[in-house]
């Protein structure tokens, strides 16, 4: 049994990377440590039980990666994928950090692999860890509890106490009861609120009731609404968050990064009404995935169809789910309840306009269609060998951008501008911090990472103090 | 959409096949686990998963648990992913499958108990000729020098005896390996590919994908503690040693006209003691990680098989050292009934138990390696998310 009537140094909230990583900093300064995880032993870790990789900067190749990644190009990412919407300062720490974090995260007895088969462009700037997130998480939690770390489960954390910007205590409940703990130093690494539906709607009205959201259902954002409610200064656009289209039938929460569906610049995609509404040609799938989210959510009913046919149904990953197939344009609108003469229509215009071209599907080529509204700039082929197939696809809500500022000791800012005395943020609850908008493969778990070593030193270094 | 409802690619001859495809199909569509074992690049290599792709990629499973760890949709999450299981249930039914004569497949159902039944009438055999044959003041004399063993058993029965059971398994063996061979696709003139032959070898001989990818394998949680991999060293290098000394004394006696019982000092003693002490620690060893393995990895029905296996293995070696250090005493007698009884028993059921794991995973690493050389695993197919 775990004594949680002593005062903790250090009191980590979260139990994903972010959470992990500074429970093992901070306990390697010498503070006494406990982490609370809203969750149940086996979902621990929020998203990251569903990552694979992390971006770190490095000055060439190594075992498992195939070449450099300088930090002023990690940068040059970084702004890209945000349109400069970043802390500069903060973001150039945090690159520079990352490069020691392969060291560091590697001491913790993280292993890494080589680029998983079909990621061969992450190759480069990605480290995969062996056995993806989960694994990575196991071994977080083994090394914190041989190091002293104490875990509870269970333990969802509905109240701080804060006084003049100084944390006092944390209230979690655990079986109807409430029990305060109190800690010398906050870590607060409990991710966004991307499972929280209510807050969801906020911003989204009813659409937000057919999201279905990629990770846990514990991502309810509590903490975050504490903080921010008590003078904690926010940042990050509050109304976005990160989404991709999925798999229609997926489960509500946590069908992780399987029920993705990679091949919308293949086909076409269609909503309800079975009428094109996007471009699914723009550019590289890499490139354009994130933005299928929210285009699907803003279509009727929040449901889109992907449709293509014989000739493309190898060109992407295996799915989880099978495709709909159906002889003719007409059987597979039956299929989905779609107008079969205004799908026939959508189709054959498409095919129609479609200009003749050399395909190549892994790179901007000339297949394109003309006269058409809207166009499909690049991969457009016609859709003419039976059997035709759909995915059926919704909204996937991976993350959402809201959190908390913080500095370079990852110490979070009151809405004053003044520094906390004692608390601290790391991973998904201040990315907002690092990113404005957009997102790029294993940014998150840098971010976490890099924050969470950073927060959990500074915070030990604080309670000593 | 509930996980038993979820997608196959073709149809199956049973149950376990069937669950095997859907889960081939879940793994196929995540590949984090690609860095683990020779199993998942070998999927990836897929889309439709037969029967005989489900048996080849069962067989390629060494039970290392590591994925079942690692799968962030393992239970209790509703995919119920669970592949070190699955596979486990896959490659059991396979060994029936395989088994020739086709009569005897039976055996594989209530393994565990034929295996005890074949070894006691064994033993009784052993004893009630050895009894049968000569007085007991023979059975429980003291016998020493060349030729003591021949006293109780003349050395050409014995060599015709063993010789003939020693054939039948291989043939029976070599049946069920035709079998596997035409069920996964393969022709015939791979298993005369040197080069992946020889990769096999190392790959087997060293159990390369007994270590989770280098992390080190499960066994009772998600800690990489399992000992099994030195434990199954023990055992199959003192079963090949145990082999060895057996066929160096064979060579003696025809050749070199050598008489067993052989000094302390000569090969065959010191092979055959070497090894069974490897097949008596290391069957306790698998034996043990086993009763303490997390349940769910299991094939909890073959729990009989395995046991079975790694009892024979055990009375074998136990019975060959008792008797090699008491073989100047009275109980000399009993103890060369009981140890032959024991090795008869092992050597007549081999083509029906556990051993046949050996034979079908060292013929999966051998397609494994022909299939994978120079190629990397995967498809060219984009997978952005992060």
């Amino acid at each position: 049994m775990i004594d949680l009537t002593r005062k903790f140094d250090v009191l980590v909230i979260g139990g994903g990377n972010a959470a992990l990583c500074a429970a093992i900093s901070a306990r390697r300064e010498g503070a006494s440590v406990l982490v609370l995880e809203a969750a149940p032993k086996f979902y621990r870790g929020g998203n990251t039980r569903h990552t694979r990789n992390m971006r770190c900067a490095h000055d060439a190749a190594t075992g498992t990666l195939t070449g450099p990644y300088s930090e002023e190009e990690f940068f040059d990412d970084l702004i890209r994928i945000t349109g400069g919407r970043t802390d500069e300062p903060l973001a150039r720490h945090m690159i520079h950090e990352s490069k020691d974090m392969l060291h560091w995260i590697a001491q913790q007895g993280i292993r890494f692999q080589p680029s998983l088969g079909g990621t061969l462009t992450l190759g480069r700037t990605n480290s995969f860890f062996l056995g993806g997130g989960r694994a990575m998480l196991n071994t977080l939690y083994q090394t914190a509890e041989r190091l002293g770390v104490e875990v509870l489960y269970d333990a969802p954390v509905c109240d701080l106490d804060i006084a003049d910007g100084i944390f006092l205590s944390a209230t979690f409940i655990q079986d109807n009861n409430k029990i305060a703990v109190r800690g010398g130093a906050l870590v607060a690494a409990s991710g966004g609120f991307e499972a929280n539906i209510g807050w969801l709607k906020q911003y989204w009205g009813e659409a937000a009731e057919n999201f279905l959201i990629r990770g846990t259902p514990y991502n309810r954002g509590t903490v975050l609404k504490v903080l921010l409610d008590k003078g904690v200064q926010e940042i990050g656009d509050p109304t976005q968050c990160h989404a991709v289209a999925i798999d229609a039938r997926a489960p509500k929460y946590d069908g992780g990064i399987i029920t993705r569906l990679d091949c919308v610049v293949f086909g076409i995609v269609v909503n309800k009404h079975a009428v094109r509404f996007y471009d699914e040609g723009e550019d590289v799938w890499p490139k354009r995935y994130a933005i299928w989210g929210r285009l699907i959510a803003q279509q009727p009913n929040q449901i889109g169809y992907i449709i293509f046919d014989a000739s493309a149904l190898e060109l992407f990953m295996p799915s989880l789910y099978p495709a709909i197939s159906a002889g003719t344009i007409r059987e597979l609108a039956a299929r989905f309840s779609l107008d079969a003469n205004v799908l026939e229509k959508t189709v054959s215009d498409f095919n129609a306009a479609v200009r003749p071209g050399t395909f190549n599907h892994t790179d901007l080529d000339d297949c394109r269609t003309e006269g058409l509204v809207p166009a499909k700039r690049h991969w457009a082929r016609k859709i003419e060998t039976p059997p035709f197939y759909a995915y059926p696809v919704r909204p996937g809500i991976t993350f959402t951008y809201l959190g908390t500022r913080v500095n370079k000791q990852a110490r979070m800012l009151m809405k004053s501008g003044t520094p906390s005395a004692n608390m601290f943020a790391a991973g998904e609850i201040m990315a907002g911090n690092v990113l404005g908008q957009g997102y790029a493969a294993g940014i998150g778990m840098t971010i976490g990472s890099v924050f969470g070593r950073i927060a959990g030193r500074e915070a030990a270094a604080n309670a000593r103090n | 959409m509930p996980a038993t409802d979820m997608h196959t690619t073709a149809a199956h001859a049973s149950a376990a096949l069937k669950e095997a495809d859907r889960l081939m199909v879940v793994c196929n569509s995540c590949r984090y686990c690609e860095g683990l074992c020779a199993v998942f690049p070998a999927m990836e290599m897929r889309r439709i998963f037969n029967d005989g792709d489900l048996n080849y990629l069962a067989n390629l499973c060494h039970n290392c648990g590591a994925c079942y760890f690692d799968c962030q949709f393992s239970p209790p999450h509703e995919f119920e992913v669970n592949v070190p299981r699955a596979l486990a249930q896959v490659r059991a039914e396979s060994y029936a499958a395989y088994a020739w004569p086709r009569a005897l497949s039976g055996l594989f159902a209530r393994n565990g108990l034929a295996i005890s039944v074949i070894a006691a009438l064994s033993v009784a055999a052993f004893v009630l000729c050895f009894v049968a044959y000569h007085d007991r003041s023979v059975l429980f004399d003291i016998h020493s020098g060349p030729g003591a063993f021949y006293r109780l058993m003349p050395h050409n029965a014995m060599a015709l005896l063993f010789g003939a059971v020693f054939l039948y398994s291989f043939i029976a063996i070599a049946m069920g390996v035709r079998m596997f061979w035409r069920d996964i696709g393969e022709p015939m003139s791979i298993l005369g590919a040197p080069t992946s032959l020889w990769q096999a070898m190392k790959d087997a001989g060293s159990l390369r994908y007994l270590d989770g990818g280098e992390a080190g394998c499960m066994n009772h949680d998600d800690r990489p503690t399992d000992t099994r991999k030195h434990f199954h060293h023990a055992t199959f290098y003192g079963f090949l040693l145990c082999f060895a000394a057996t066929v160096t004394a064979t060579l003696y006696h025809f050749l070199l006209a050598r008489e067993a019982p052989y000094p302390w000092y000569d090969i065959p003693v010191i092979l055959g003691t070497i090894g069974g002490l490897g097949l008596v620690v290391g069957p306790i060893g698998l034996l043990a990680a086993k009763l303490w393995r997390d349940p769910d990895l299991q094939d909890g029905p073959r729990f009989g098989m395995d046991v079975a296996f790694l009892a024979m293995l055990f009375m074998t070696s136990l019975t060959g050292l008792l008797l090699l250090g008491l073989r100047s005493t009275p109980a000399m007698g009993t103890l060369l009934a009981l140890h032959l009884g024991v090795v008869f028993a092992l050597f007549l059921t081999l083509p029906y138990g556990k051993f046949v794991h050996g034979i079908y995973r060292f013929l999966a690493l051998t397609r494994y390696a022909k299939e994978s050389h120079g190629v990397h695993a995967g498809t060219n197919a984009p997978m952005p998310n992060g």
